[in-house]
This record gives structure tokens, C-alpha cells and sequence, in this order.
């Protein structure tokens, strides 16, 4: 108990200097202020309800709001709201305008935030203002270093009154705690404990910066997550998709962990040896995410779990260890959102409205850094957010990028969920800068294919006059020769069919004539090819190189020639036994022997085709 | 007309047999080589992209590395995260190929601008490596037999099991690059011999640096090329082709291997290198002889000089091996070399490289399991090859028959032998089936061809007339055919099932099928691994047993007393000493090396087998081997090892029990046993009552698999 006692009388030595400067700022009189103090999570939200009355002076458009240093430093969020009616009927307006100031004559260690009201307050009036401010880090464990079997204790220090610099007639403080458990509170006069709740008040008529210290040593398990450091990237692809990736830097802020970590007593008991400690954390993110992953550096977490309807989806994610006091982890989380739930067109522009903090409730964050990343080429891009950011730009190399992306890197310190608002980011971008990667794609592999065509066809050969390269030239020329003799023999042999097709229609219409042009065409056709082939058995005689080819090629020529001989015979036969008009089977055992022979023939020159293909 | 023109046009696109069969072997190479990709990816889609077991996570380490800081950096880098205190010059210590081909990969995607992270490049270059060896050994192929032995070695290659243990996605390990390379140089050296060109001899020595820049498997090739060449004088096919090659490829392939630091000049002075230079000699006197006889023209003078040459060729050579050896000048063969040629050798003298799993001799089944069909091909390949002798087949012959020999001394070198029964195997099923498909295809031919009129009755061709006095060689050929058909389905239907079941789980994530068929998954590896990294100070140092020290600096990213390169025998047994030790000399042990933290495998509560209670007596034998305090009978009972109520006293009490056991006689693991049933040895303990002096428990993973120990303080003296 040492180190608080103290820190409270360092404290109350300060506002005892407090109490003795002059007050009157102005003579605002605050008739009713009922603050109500949330405790049950590591972030301290303070909710104060002012009423506010002009007694008798000039019309009072700004109000002072002080903070002790202390307490200003860890101040996350304020907003303040006015709000007219009374009861049920309430209306609260948009949150008001508010700035820092330093008015004078005023203690240095008290920071100041100055709230413009919508419309004067004239002589009399009176006005309901409820601030709402949230302070990380307000709440302190006590004992710093607790065991795994120590329930974690917190201290949370403040004054009773409210402090102002407005006199105050009628004053109440509420403390709502996160178990019905205390260690120790102040006790003043007006003090009521039950429950988990603790009252102090009214207080009635108090001077401008009075003061009370008291200190409230409470049992809390409520994880104490903090990340140390959030890196959110939100790249759009114009594709349809916007990919977050959110890279965590994880720590339990809370009551450091000493001593043995025993994982049987941990396994046992959970909630007793363990208590403060926390095993998983909840992120809502949006409907529709799609391809979630939560990875850290050394690879996948297999420890999660994704529950999702129409408004949200919950992705319940495991670190590796069950996090105790001081423990760290790092890891990542990364979804997908469907393009035209966030991208919106207005003016000209494109602008993504996307939610700016973290997705987890129970995480406060120290150095929240949003980065949006943009396609290539975006332009005019300007950033809209609710509240104040440290803003930079930079640029980042993806996919198929040749000038890089841009970003928007958008900083915040002590960000806590109520920084979970929307935000926007206005950009022009031309939809035919879409095309452009495909295209850079596409022609990279067209022009790898025409280099492959040029390489097949281009002769590389450094020296033209070797005998190896000569020998490949002529090798090749002979190749030709071959192939070129092999489509003339298919051509032969294609006739052939014609005529035995002739044949086939003289059986069908008795067309003697038709039959005999057909016949002529074809001797005709097949003598211009065997004209076409001396020259290449030539060529190919003359070649050393295919000596062996040669006869095989001689051979097919040969049989070539005898079946077409052969072929003749039996057309002319039959079609002379046409015009002397002989029975069927006459005609039949006059070709069988032709035909015999045609078939075997045409087997061989098949068969020749072949080998010579193999060559 | 428009028939007409319907059909000259489909005529004209209908391509010559040529360019079919060109078309064809593209498109089958094509498969072949996405299926060698694919089939290595189970892990992939099964887990995650991640790195598989123990020295991978050092080679993705150090790639990381060379990809941050650049290829000085890494050249140079003294790694003091590891073999604490005495430190590890990595850029001396390791073959860089592998991680220098990564990087160029990760560097050349970087650069044609796909944004990959390098972890990616690390998984996939197993299985693109894989890829490339298929088209290696299609070329092989044609060379050795022809284009459609290529074809059915690549596709055997493709999926044999032997070959995939060491390359899926993940597996990033010089094993991976290394194969290619061995591959890749054997063709490129066939080739030179069998052309006798200085261009493919040049290429064979790039590919042997390439080899020796990736693994210390290159050791095969350097005596195995000698050995081929011994033989071929031997059997006199002596030729101007083989000197080319032989000599362009040694010279050129040992300077260039110089360049790597690891290997540095052992090339002319370590026992290992000395074949392949005594080779070389020899072919130079070879040569002159040859030159001499020429010039001579004298049967009866060159006899006599050739017997004087002999004789001071050899005892020269003698002589300077022998005053080499002594003066120290070339290094004794090392142990490994050793256990190869011996196998019990490594049992007897260095307990460090019998402890590892894979140097254990080979078990008929792992052959079996590894090679398949290809077992029962392989002896039919080798009698292809004989009947076909040519300068190839021979150098197959010879490959296929050390490898196998090695394969059966180790279980880790099944992996050289693979190409070689892939290859040979092969030949053997190209050759069957050319053999029977010809067959069949002489005998149908008559029949398709027979369209006109009624002609069947002709038999015309030759063949036909031979194949009559054997009337059921087709039926019998189409049966056969049809059996070789089954087997190779066989064949790839048991290569998916061995990738799927055996090779593809990353050993660092275990999974098991739960009591409703469900998954579950242990990573308590990885959670152990996390731990530390995160909540640990920056220069704690983790002492434990060496199989995690890569995992521990590359994941934990801490300080480790030994890792997975065991080049300190003497560390490795302090260490198996302090684990051995009573806690208090544990103690002592453990403040001499700076230990902050311990870290203990511990099977026991999910049954994992593959823990440090089990792997205990290996440490006791190599903390035992330097250190004769320690005496492995201390440790048994009646020769027996066990860990419950009659294990021996000292067992009971020594550090790595504690370790393992600390508190777990509390913990009731299977119901309707006592608590402290340990279900990976099936027994209670015999020790539940353990107190800690020294140390305290840190951490312990969910599934108790990973138990991490702080080395408390000494107590304060006053």
C-alpha cells in the first residue's frame, strides 16, 4: 500500500495549490452535476451530466472544461452533447465544436478544452450539457506483480467534486464497478457502498476547484488488452474487394504475471488460477467479410472461431497462449469486404466510408496507424475523419505496380472503441487505368512467345562453314525432300480413292461416260505429280546423306506406280463391262485378281508411308 | 462445295505424325511436370504454406537473412544465436546453393513485380525443383534409350515416393535443389562422353558446382564419374571423348568448387576427393602410353617401357598419398564416409550419427514403401541395359547399383538412389511395352486397313507369316499389356497414398483424428515457440536438446547452447550431460553455459512418441561418449529402460525426468488409469513427487507437449 499513499498525497498537495488560486473564470454556476464512473473494463469512461445557469452576466458562448494532468494525458475521447427537455422526452444535439485553450490566470497543471455552445446562453438561462470522456490507463494495479493464483487488484484515484472552475451547487459521483468486491474505498460523508456500485453525494454548494481525494482498491478481471501498436491496412482493388489487414502488437497490461506458470493448475481451475488473465477476444467485423485468416509470423493459428448473420460477423480469435500479466503476442488478421458495401461515387469522386479503429471492444489501442492503400494511379485524394489524426502520405509496391500505390497513413494515440467511427477518403481514379495490369500481363506473355518464334526460327550458328552445320543444312533439305515426296504419294493415294469411288457411282447410276472423265482427270492429275516427284528422287539420289532413306523411298515409288497401273487396268475393265453390259459377278471374277493384288499393294505402300515417317 | 472446302481445310489443319508425336511428348512433359508440382502440395492445402521439420526452419532462417542484408552480409554472417557461447560463421558452415536460389527466385519475382513473400518462394521450391528434375530426366532418358524411356522416367520420377519424402512444399532443404543438380550433372557428363564435346563437358562441371554449392551429397558424384571412368579403360572404351570430357569436367568442376567456402581446397586434400584425382593421373598416363605406342610402333619396346611407367606411375602415387596422409596434409576419410562403407561403424565410435533416424540402415519395407514397382523394374532395366551396352547405359548401370548400395547402408540416401531406379525402371518399362504394343499393332494392322471389299482373308505382310507359328503372341502380348498397364496404375495410385499419408504432414503441426473423426490439431510447437519469442528477454539463452535448435532460433528467435549442425560433438555432450545430471550438478552445468531458460519435449500426456524421455539414452550415450561420469547402465534396469516404479534411482532423479514429469503425477490422462499414466510409454511413473530446486516452470503448452523451465538465480549467499 506503500507507493498509492503516496501518489494520493502528491495528489492532494496539488489540489490543496489548486484550492488556494483565485477562482472566477466567469460566473457560469453549475446548479446540478451528476458524473457516473465506469470501471468494469480497463478503459475508465466518465459520463458527466452539467446544468448550466447565466446567473447575471453577458450572453456565455463557451464553457471550460479542466482536466488535472494527470488524468489529461490519458484522455482518449470527449465529446460533448447538449440536451434539452427533461426525462424520457430528452433530445441530445451532434456532439459540439471543441478545442484546447489556455486561459489565463488559471493553475498551469490543468489542461483546458473549451466547448462552444450551439447559441449563447443569455442572463438566466440555464443549459443541460452531458460530457462523455473516456481515460485509458486511468486504473492501476495493485499490486503490480500478482502470482498465477492472485486475483488482480486495481486502484482508481479521483476527487469527489467535481472540478471546475464554476461554483457548483448540487453535486453527485457514481462508481460503477466490474464485481461486487472492494479491497478498501474513501470514505466521506454521504458515502454509500452496495452492490457493486459505490455513491458519494450530493455534496451541496461547493466553491470552484474544491477538491476530495478518494481512491478505490477493487478486484477486476477484465482483460487488460493493449495493443502497443495497430497497423490497419485497407487496400481497394477495384476488382470488387477491400482487403484489411490489421497486424497486431498485443500485451495484458494488467497485474504483471510472477512465479510459476503451472499449466495443470491452469488446466484445473481456469478461473482461479488464471483469473486475470485472458484466453480469446472477439472481433466484430462487418458483414460479408470473407477469407478471414489470423496468422502471425511463424505461420496460421489453428485457434479460431467465425459466427456471423445478416448485421455483423464475429470472429473469435485464440492467441497461442493464454495471455497473464505482461504477457505479449504479435499476430494478424486479415478479411475481405465486398467492394461496393464501402466505395460510394460523389462529385466526381470516388470515397471509401470505412470504420477507422479497432474492430475488438476490449482492446484499447497506444499507436493506432490506419493505412489506406489505393489502386495505382488515384489522384486528388483527400481525407475526411471525425476527429483529429496526424495525417502522412506514402507509397507502396504490389502486384504488377510500376509507380506504386498510394497511402494514406492516417496516426492516432490512444485510440479506444469509441474511435470506431466512420471515416472517408476522396480520390479520383479512371476505370481504364483497370485495364492496365491485365494488358502489362498480357503483353509480357506475347512477347515471350514472339521471342520463342524468333529464337526457333532465327539461325544462331556463330560458324556457317563447319562441317556439322553444313551436314545439318543438307540433313534438313533432305527432310523437306522426304516430306514433300510423302504428301505427293498421300495425294496419289487420294486419287486412288477417287477412282475406286467413280467405280463405286458406275455401280449405283450405270454413268459410263462420267465414269471414263473421271478416269481421264485423275491419269492426268497423277501424271503432273509423278512429273512433280522426279526432281526430289533426284535431289534425293544426288544427297549422301540419304543413302539409306533412298531405297526405301525408291521401293515406295515403285509400288506406287504399279498399284496406279494396277488401278487402271481394273477401271478400264470394269467400265468396258459396263458399256458391254455384263452381268455383275462377270465383272467380279474378272478384277478379283487385280483387286487381290490392289489391296496387298496398297498394304505396302501403307506400310512404306510408315517407315519413312520414322526416319 | 461447302463439304468440299469443310474437308480440305480440316485435312490441312490434321497434323503430320511428326508433329503429332512432337505435340504429344510436349503435352505429356507439360503433365508430367505440373503433376510433379501439384502432387507435392497435400501440406500446402492440408495445413498452411509453413516450413516442415528441423533443418528446413535453419535454411529458411538464413535465406531470410540473405534476402534482408544481401549476399555480403550473408557470406560473412557469425551467427552468435546459436552454439552459445562458442558461435556459428555461418557463410562458412553451409552449402549456400539452396538459399542463394531462393533468394535469386524471391529477387527475380520481385523484379518483374509480383509482390510474393519469401516464405512462399522457401515452400514451393522443393516441388518446383521437383518439376525441373522431371524434364532432367527425360532428357536422361532419350540419352540413355530413347524419347519414351524419357517419358516414363520422368513420370516415374514425378511421383516416386522416394524422391517427393525429401521435396513437397515445405520440405526446404538442400535435398530438394540437390537431386536436380546430381541429376542435372550426370546427364550433362553422359552427354559430353557420348559427344566428346568441351560445350557439354563445361556445362557438366557448372552443374557439379552447382551440386557442390547445394549439398555434401557431392561427394557420390566426385568418386562415383572416377569409378565410371576406372571402368570404362577397364573394359577398353577408352576414347579421345572420354578425356575431353573427363578432363575439362574435373579440372573446371574442382576450381569452381573451391569457390564454395565450405568445401574450400578438399578437393586436392581430403581422403574423399583423392579417387577422382588418382583418376585423373591415370587417364594422363593413359593417354601418353597410348601416344607412346603410337609413336614406338614396337610391340616388344613398349611392353618394357609400359611395365617401367607402371610401376613408378604407381609408386609415385603411392608415395605422395602416403606422405600426404601422414604429414597430415590430406585429411583421413571422416566418419560419415566412413559408416558408409562399414555400417555398423557409426553404432560402434559415433553414437552422434547413429542417433539421427534417417542414418539407420534401410529396412526392406522402406524400400518397398519408397520405390514400389519400380523394386521389381529395376532388375529388369539393368538386363535391358546389358543387352544394350553402350558408354550410357554403363554409367547407369554403375549409378544405379552404388546408389542402391547406399541405399541400403542409409535410409536417407534412397533418395540418390531414386533417379537411378526411376531411370533404369524406366528403360525396362519403355522397352516392354514398345516390344508388345509392336506386336499387337503388326496384327491389327491388316484389319483397319482392310476397308475395301472383303479382304480380310490376305495376310500379306512377312510378319504376319512369322507371327503364325506363335498363335497366342497377341493375346499374350495384350494381356501383358494390360498387367504392365495395372501395375503402373498400381504404381501412382500407392505414390498418392504414401505423398498423402506419409510425407506430407510438416511434423512441426501434429494432427489426429478425434474420438468423432473430427481433426485435431496439435501446434504446441509453435506455441512453445511463440512464447518464447514473445515473453522471454531479447538474449535468453535456451538450452535443449539439439533436434529444436534450428526451430528454436528460427521461430523462438533465441539464443540456443546446440543445434541441428552438430559440428561439436563435445558441446552436444555437455548438454546430454546436464540432462543426465541430478538437478544440483545440472545446475552448475547449466550456470557455467549462461542457461536461462530449458526446454523439454514431453509426450506423455498426447501420447507423441518422438519425445525427449525416448530420445533420453541417446543423450546419455553422447554425454557418456566425452563425459565417463555419466554410464548409460546407470540409467537401466537389467538392460532395460523404463521410467516407472523400477526404473533405476538415478533415472528417477535425473533432470530430464524432472523436466518431463515435473507435476504430472497430479494429472489423470486416460480414464481407468491412476493419475500419471503416461501414454506415450504406457505406464505410471515412478516418480510423482517431484520437487524443482533450480528451476520453475515457465511455461507449458496446452496439450503438455513443450514444457519450457527458468533457471532460477543463484540464491543469495548472506
Amino acid at each position: 500500500m506503500a507507493t498509492t499513499t503516496i501518489r494520493v498525497n502528491l495528489l492532494f498537495s496539488f489540489f490543496i495549490l489548486l484550492a488556494q488560486w483565485s477562482p472566477a473564470l466567469s460566473d457560469l454556476v453549475i446548479t446540478k452535476a451528476d458524473r457516473k464512473i465506469d470501471l468494469t473494463s480497463q478503459v475508465m469512461r466518465v459520463t458527466t451530466t452539467l446544468k448550466i445557469e447565466n446567473p447575471d452576466n453577458d450572453p456565455i458562448s463557451e464553457v471550460l472544461l479542466p482536466f488535472g494532468d494527470d488524468h489529461a494525458k490519458d484522455l482518449a475521447f470527449l465529446v460533448a452533447t447538449t440536451s434539452e427537455g427533461k426525462g424520457k422526452t430528452k433530445t441530445s444535439s451532434s456532439s459540439l465544436p471543441i478545442k484546447v485553450v489556455k486561459p489565463e490566470d488559471m493553475p498551469p497543471s490543468l489542461t483546458w478544452y473549451s466547448v462552444s455552445l450551439p447559441k449563447k446562453l443569455a442572463k438566466g438561462q440555464s443549459l443541460n450539457l452531458e460530457v462523455r470522456t473516456a481515460f485509458t490507463h486511468a486504473l492501476q494495479p495493485f499490486p503490480e506483480k500478482i502470482t498465477q493464483a492472485d486475483i488482480q487488484l486495481l486502484v482508481f484515484q479521483e476527487s469527489a467534486y467535481y472540478l471546475s472552475p464554476y461554483a457548483v451547487n448540487v453535486q453527485t459521483l457514481g462508481v460503477k464497478l466490474p464485481e461486487p468486491k472492494v479491497e478498501s474505498y474513501t470514505k466521506l460523508e454521504n458515502t454509500k457502498y452496495s452492490g457493486s456500485e459505490i455513491k458519494y453525494g450530493p455534496y451541496e454548494n461547493r466553491p470552484p476547484f474544491s477538491f476530495a481525494q478518494i481512491a478505490v482498491h477493487f478486484v477486476s478481471n477484465k482483460p487488460f488488452a493493449v495493443a502497443q501498436e495497430l497497423v490497419r491496412e485497407i487496400e481497394i482493388s477495384h476488382w470488387g474487394n477491400v482487403q484489411i489487414t490489421e497486424h497486431y502488437n498485443l500485451v495484458n497490461a494488467g497485474a504483471r504475471s510472477i512465479g510459476e506458470f503451472s499449466r495443470l493448475e491452469y488446466q484445473a481451475r481456469p478461473h482461479l488460477r488464471g483469473a486475470s488473465s485472458f484466453r480469446h477476444l472477439v472481433a466484430k467485423l462487418p458483414p460479408r467479410a470473407h477469407s478471414i485468416y489470423y496468422r502471425d509470423e511463424i505461420g496460421n493459428i489453428s485457434t479460431s472461431n467465425i459466427w456471423g448473420d445478416s448485421s455483423k460477423t464475429l470472429l473469435e480469435i485464440e492467441p497461442r497462449y493464454p495471455m497473464f500479466g505482461g504477457w505479449k503476442t504479435t499476430f494478424t488478421i486479415g478479411y475481405g469486404l465486398p467492394l461496393k458495401d464501402y466505395l460510394f461515387h460523389a462529385e466526381g469522386k470516388r470515397f471509401l466510408n470505412i470504420s477507422f479503429g479497432c474492430p475488438m471492444d476490449e482492446v484499447v489501442v497506444e499507436n493506432l496507424v490506419v493505412k489506406v492503400i489505393l489502386p495505382e494511379g488515384s489522384k486528388d485524394i483527400s481525407v475526411s475523419v471525425p476527429f483529429p489524426v496526424k495525417e502522412s502520405r506514402e507509397t507502396k509496391f504490389s502486384h504488377l505496380d510500376m509507380i506504386g500505390r498510394p497511402v494514406v497513413v492516417l496516426e492516432k494515440t490512444n485510440a479506444v472503441p469509441e474511435h470506431n467511427q466512420y471515416f472517408q477518403v476522396y480520390y479520383r481514379f479512371s476505370n481504364l487505368s483497370l485495364l492496365r495490369e491485365p494488358m502489362m500481363l498480357i503483353s509480357g506473355f506475347f512477347f515471350l512467345f514472339v521471342a520463342c518464334i524468333i529464337y526457333m526460327h532465327a539461325d544462331l550458328t556463330i560458324s556457317k562453314s563447319s562441317p556439322s552445320y553444313l551436314a545439318k543444312l543438307q540433313w534438313d533439305e533432305v527432310q523437306t525432300a522426304l516430306q514433300q515426296i510423302q504428301s505427293i504419294i498421300n495425294r496419289c493415294l487420294s486419287i486412288h480413292d477417287k477412282l475406286e469411288a467413280s467405280l463405286r457411282d458406275l455401280s449405283r447410276t450405270g454413268d459410263v461416260q462420267a465414269c471414263k472423265a473421271a478416269r481421264k482427270s485423275a491419269d492426268n492429275m497423277l501424271k503432273e505429280l509423278s512429273k512433280d516427284l522426279k526432281p526430289l528422287l533426284s535431289f534425293l539420289q544426288s544427297s549422301t546423306l540419304s543413302a539409306s532413306s533412298y531405297s526405301k523411298v525408291e521401293e515406295l515409288v515403285a509400288k506406287e506406280k504399279e498399284l496406279q497401273e494396277k488401278l487402271m487396268v481394273k477401271h478400264t475393265t470394269v467400265a468396258d463391262s459396263y458399256e458391254k453390259k455384263s452381268g455383275g459377278r462377270d465383272i467380279e471374277n474378272r478384277i478379283a485378281p487385280i483387286q487381290q493384288r490392289i489391296t496387298a499393294l496398297r498394304q505396302e505402300v501403307d506400310d512404306l508411308l510408315e517407315t519413312i515417317d520414322e526416319i | 462445295m461447302e463439304k468440299a472446302t469443310d474437308l480440305f481445310s480440316l485435312k490441312s489443319l490434321k497434323l503430320k505424325t511428326k508433329q503429332q508425336e512432337l505435340l504429344l511428348r510436349i503435352s505429356i512433359l507439360g503433365l508430367v511436370y505440373i503433376l510433379a508440382f501439384i502432387t507435392r502440395l497435400f501440406s500446402v492445402l492440408r495445413y498452411e504454406s509453413m516450413i516442415h521439420e528441423f533443418d528446413p526452419y535453419f535454411n529458411y532462417r538464413t535465406t531470410l537473412y540473405l534476402t534482408q542484408k544481401g549476399f555480403y552480409d550473408f557470406w560473412n554472417w557469425f551467427d552468435s544465436e546459436s552454439w552459445y557461447p562458442l558461435g556459428r560463421i555461418i557463410g562458412g558452415t553451409l552449402y549456400p546453393g539452396l538459399m542463394v536460389t531462393a533468394a535469386f527466385i524471391y529477387w527475380t519475382l520481385r523484379f518483374l513485380r509480383f509482390a510474393v513473400h519469401i516464405r512462399e518462394v522457401c515452400v514451393l521450391t522443393a516441388p518446383f525443383f521437383a518439376s525441373n528434375t522431371t524434364l532432367v530426366a527425360y532428357f536422361f532418358g532419350k540419352e540413355l534409350w530413347d524419347s519414351g524411356a524419357g517419358l516414363v522416367a520422368a513420370a516415374l520420377i514425378a511421383i516416386c515416393p522416394g524422391y517427393i519424402s525429401r521435396s513437397v512444399a515445405g520440405s526446404y532443404d538442400n535435398e530438394g535443389v540437390a537431386i536436380f543438380a546430381l541429376l542435372l550433372t550426370f546427364y550433362l557428363f553422359v552427354k559430353a562422353v557420348k559427344t566428346g564435346s568441351l560445350a557439354w563437358s563445361l556445362a557438366s562441371a557448372f552443374g557439379y558446382f552447382y551440386m557442390v554449392s547445394a549439398w555434401g551429397g557431392y561427394v557420390f558424384i566426385i568418386n562415383l564419374i572416377p569409378l565410371y571412368v576406372l571402368v570404362l579403360l577397364v573394359v577398353g572404351r577408352y576414347s579421345m571423348r572420354l578425356y575431353v570430357a573427363y578432363n575439362c569436367m574435373y579440372i573446371l568442376g574442382m576450381l569452381l568448387a573451391m569457390q564454395i567456402r565450405f568445401v574450400g581446397f578438399q578437393h586436392v586434400q581430403s581422403g574423399e576427393h583423392m579417387a577422382a584425382m588418382g583418376v585423373f593421373f591415370l587417364m594422363q598416363v593413359f593417354y601418353f602410353l597410348d601416344w607412346l605406342k603410337h609413336l614406338l610402333n614396337d610391340q616388344k619396346l613398349f611392353q618394357a617401357f609400359l611395365r617401367i611407367t607402371l610401376t613408378c606411375a604407381i609408386s609415385v602415387g603411392a608415395i605422395a598419398l602416403g606422405v600426404g596422409t601422414a604429414s597430415g596434409y590430406i585429411s583421413p576419410w571422416t566418419g560419415r564416409f566412413y559408416s558408409l562403407l562399414d555400417p555398423t561403424y557409426a553404432k560402434d565410435h559415433i553414437p552422434i550419427i547413429a542417433s539421427v533416424s534417417e542414418h539407420q540402415p534401410t529396412a526392406w519395407s522402406s524400400f518397398m514403401f519408397d520405390f514400389h514397382i519400380l523394386l521389381i523394374l529395376f532388375p529388369a532395366g539393368l538386363y535391358f541395359c546389358f543387352k544394350r551396352l553402350s558408354d550410357a547405359t554403363i554409367f547407369i548401370v554403375m549409378y544405379g547399383l552404388t546408389s542402391m548400395y547406399f541405399a541400403g547402408v542409409m535410409v536417407r540416401l534412397i533418395l540418390v538412389a531414386t533417379p537411378a531406379v526411376c531411370l533404369i525402371s524406366a528403360i525396362a518399362v519403355s522397352a516392354t511395352i514398345k516390344n508388345l504394343s509392336q506386336l499387337v499393332r503388326t496384327k491389327a494392322k491388316p484389319t483397319q486397313g482392310g476397308s475395301g471389299k472383303g479382304t480380310t482373308s490376305t495376310k500379306a505382310s512377312s510378319k504376319g507369316a512369322l507371327d503364325r507359328s506363335l498363335p497366342y503372341q497377341r493375346n499374350g502380348a495384350i494381356a501383358l499389356l494390360v498387367g504392365a498397364f495395372y501395375l503402373l496404375t498400381r504404381y501412382a495410385i500407392h505414390c498418392t497414398w504414401v505423398t498423402s499419408e506419409a510425407y506430407s504432414s510438416p511434423s512441426i503441426v501434429l494432427a489426429a483424428r478425434g474420438a468423432h473423426g473430427n481433426r485435431v490439431i496439435f501446434d504446441d510447437y509453435r506455441e512453445a515457440y511463440y512464447w518464447l519469442r514473445q515473453n522471454t528477454p531479447q538474449d535468453a539463452k535456451v538450452m535443449s536438446w539439439w533436434d529444436y535448435g534450428y526451430q528454436i532460433t528460427a521461430m523462438g528467435n533465441r539464443t540456443v547452447i546446440v543445434d541441428n549442425n552438430t559440428w561439436n560433438n563435445t558441446h552436444i555432450a555437455t548438454v546430454g550431460r546436464a540432462m543426465s545430471s541430478y538437478e544440483d550438478e545440472a545446475y552448475e552445468i547449466m550456470r557455467s553455459l549462461d542457461v536461462d531458460y530449458v526446454l523439454v519435449v514431453f509426450g506423455g500426456v498426447t501420447g507423441y512418441s518422438s519425445d525427449d524421455i525416448n530420445k533420453f539414452l541417446w543423450m546419455v550415450r553422447i554425454g557418456g561418449g566425452v563425459f565417463p561420469v555419466i554410464k548409460e547402465p546407470d540409467y537401466l534396469v537389467n538392460g532395460e529402460y523404463r521410467v516407472d516404479k523400477g526404473a533405476a534411482p538415478k533415472m528417477l532423479n535425473c533432470l530430464m525426468y524432472k523436466l518431463s514429469y515435473y507435476r504430472f503425477g497430479e494429472l489423470t490422462t486416460e480414464y481407468g488409469q491412476p493419475p500419471g499414466y503416461d501414454r506415450a510409454r504406457g505406464v505410471e511413473i515412478g516418480n510423482k513427487d517431484i520437487k524443482l530446486e533450480y528451476l520453475e516452470e515457465a511455461f507449458t503448452t496446452s496439450n503438455w507437449i513443450v514444457r519450457i523451465y527458468k533457471v532460477k538465480p543463484p540464491k543469495n549467499r548472506w
